[in-house]
């Protein structure tokens, strides 16, 4: 029976994203640049923020995935702590930098758009706030990585820290609500609300979005088999050394 | 498990290094912060209670290394990690024998601080009360990042930057007691959500730093 956990075997995942990996590539550019260009030149300006809205395209699939990808690293996390699985821990490995770019892109495209709106480049917002904590966790856990020289060691301490630090990154989020009020906006989509965005800027930020997803697993998957063939180059040239 | 405790405050007071540096590390960092902002005593008393958390802070890290590297090195931790006593206890100990040797001796000097930094009167209670409640909860941290960092080489500022980021809730809500105590608003919220924090971590935390010992250990 075919299971999720045939793609345990590093063979048979990196055959599978050999396959998946280029449709899945065209389709991430295809969104992207659809969304992004329907976003930008065919939807009106807002008639309070001018064409500042449009950073919306930006802004919000990628605060979304950063959020995203730590979770998916906490899952995979999980899966190697519990099955060892080393792909699992390799794509968390392979997310890490992934998720602090879109942090980064997200605390950029708001100081741009916060600039003109809120007439501040930084506030000490607790969204803003937490997002820069995530940010410091996402650093962290790339450092860690990064200083172990023991493969299996460093995955263990680094599933760890990704448990610990999740915890605290929820304690954290809820502990800047309580130190400071926000100037940032609620959610610009949720699935319980009557009012949404706009239409004309929910369709193009759906495609938005799914490019952004779409780019992201794309990244991971492309990132998770260079490490898997790294991986065995250095298993092949220590065991040429051995004969 | 009290002979453990015993031997840690012990080594700290004794081998020298440990046990006073935290403190006068406090003591320059809050000493220095006039220097650098200006003596104004409007200004400084309102960034008082802020400064002195900061300072805690930072001083408690600076001792973190030396909770489990040291007895990594002379190969007692692969002892202590082998006896019956179970590790979490171990860890357990070892945090609060940190906090004895560093988190106890800034509770106390605090007030001393708070009167270079020209704290209001009604302040120092509640700074003593935050810190008392909330460094506990930094030492439990901070053996979590010595734990995960003892197998690396100059792990300092690795270490730095992993345990930082989890002070940021016993932070907020210290530093924020003790700011609500100076200006005699209500303290009981962030003291109770302090303590909530001190409580949840030292529970908790002792098992993931256990875990991680055993890996690195491994």
């Amino acid at each position: 029976m075919a299971s999720i956990w045939e793609y345990a075997n590093p063979k048979k995942f990196t055959r599978t994203v050999d396959v998946l990996l280029p449709p899945v590539a065209v389709l991430a550019v295809l969104a992207l640049v659809t969304g992004l260009v329907w976003g930008f030149f065919f939807t009106p300006d807002d008639y309070k923020q001018g064409s500042t809205v449009k950073i919306i395209y930006l802004h919000v699939p990628s605060a979304l995935l950063a959020i995203n990808a730590w979770l998916m690293m906490l899952v995979a996390s999980l899966i190697w702590l519990i099955r060892r699985h080393h792909v699992s821990a390799l794509a968390a490995r392979a997310a890490a930098p992934v998720g602090a770019v879109m942090t980064v892109i997200a605390l950029v495209t708001g100081a741009i758009w916060g600039q003109p709106m809120w007439g501040t480049w930084w506030a000490w917002d607790p969204r803003l706030t937490s997002f820069l904590i995530l940010f410091l966790f996402y650093l962290g856990y790339i450092a860690l990585w990064s200083a172990i020289e023991n493969d299996d060691t460093a995955a263990d301490l680094t599933s760890v820290l990704c448990l610990v630090g999740s915890v605290f990154a929820i304690l954290s989020r809820y502990a800047v609500n309580f130190w400071n009020q926000g100037l940032h906006q609620g959610a610009s989509l949720s699935l319980d609300k009557e009012e949404n965005v706009a239409d004309v800027f929910y369709f193009p930020l759906l495609v938005c979005i799914g490019g952004f997803v779409l780019l992201f697993v794309a990244l991971v998957l492309l990132r998770t088999r260079t490490e898997i063939r790294a991986r065995r180059t250095r298993a092949l040239l220590a065991r040429e050394r051995m004969t | 498990m009290i002979a453990i405790l015993t031997r840690d405050i012990r080594l700290a007071v004794r081998a020298g290094g440990g046990f006073g540096l935290g403190l006068a590390f406090f003591l320059i960092v809050v000493v220095l912060v006039p220097f650098a902002v200006g003596p104004e005593v409007r200004l400084l008393s309102t960034i008082a209670p802020g400064i002195l958390w900061i300072g805690a802070l930072l001083a408690c890290l600076l001792s973190l290394d030396r909770i489990f590297a040291l007895d990594r090195e002379d190969g007692s931790l692969d002892l202590l990690a082998t006896s019956p006593v179970p590790l979490e206890g171990v860890v357990a100990m070892k945090a609060l024998a940190h906090w004895i040797t560093t988190g106890l001796p800034l509770v106390v000097a605090a007030p001393v601080l708070g009167v270079l930094m020209s704290l209001p009167v009604e302040g120092f209670r509640w700074l003593v009360i935050s810190l008392a409640v909330g460094t506990p909860a930094l030492s439990t941290i901070g053996a979590f990042g010595a734990a995960l960092t003892v197998g690396i080489k100059r792990g300092g500022l690795l270490l730095s930057l992993l345990v930082l980021p989890l002070y940021v809730p016993t932070l907020i809500f210290g530093a924020e007691v003790a700011r609500a105590g100076a200006t005699g608003l209500d303290v009981e919220t962030p003291l109770v959500l302090l303590g909530a924090v001190t409580c949840v971590t030292v529970a908790l935390l002792p098992f993931a730093s256990a875990a991680v010992l055993r890996m690195n250990l491994r």
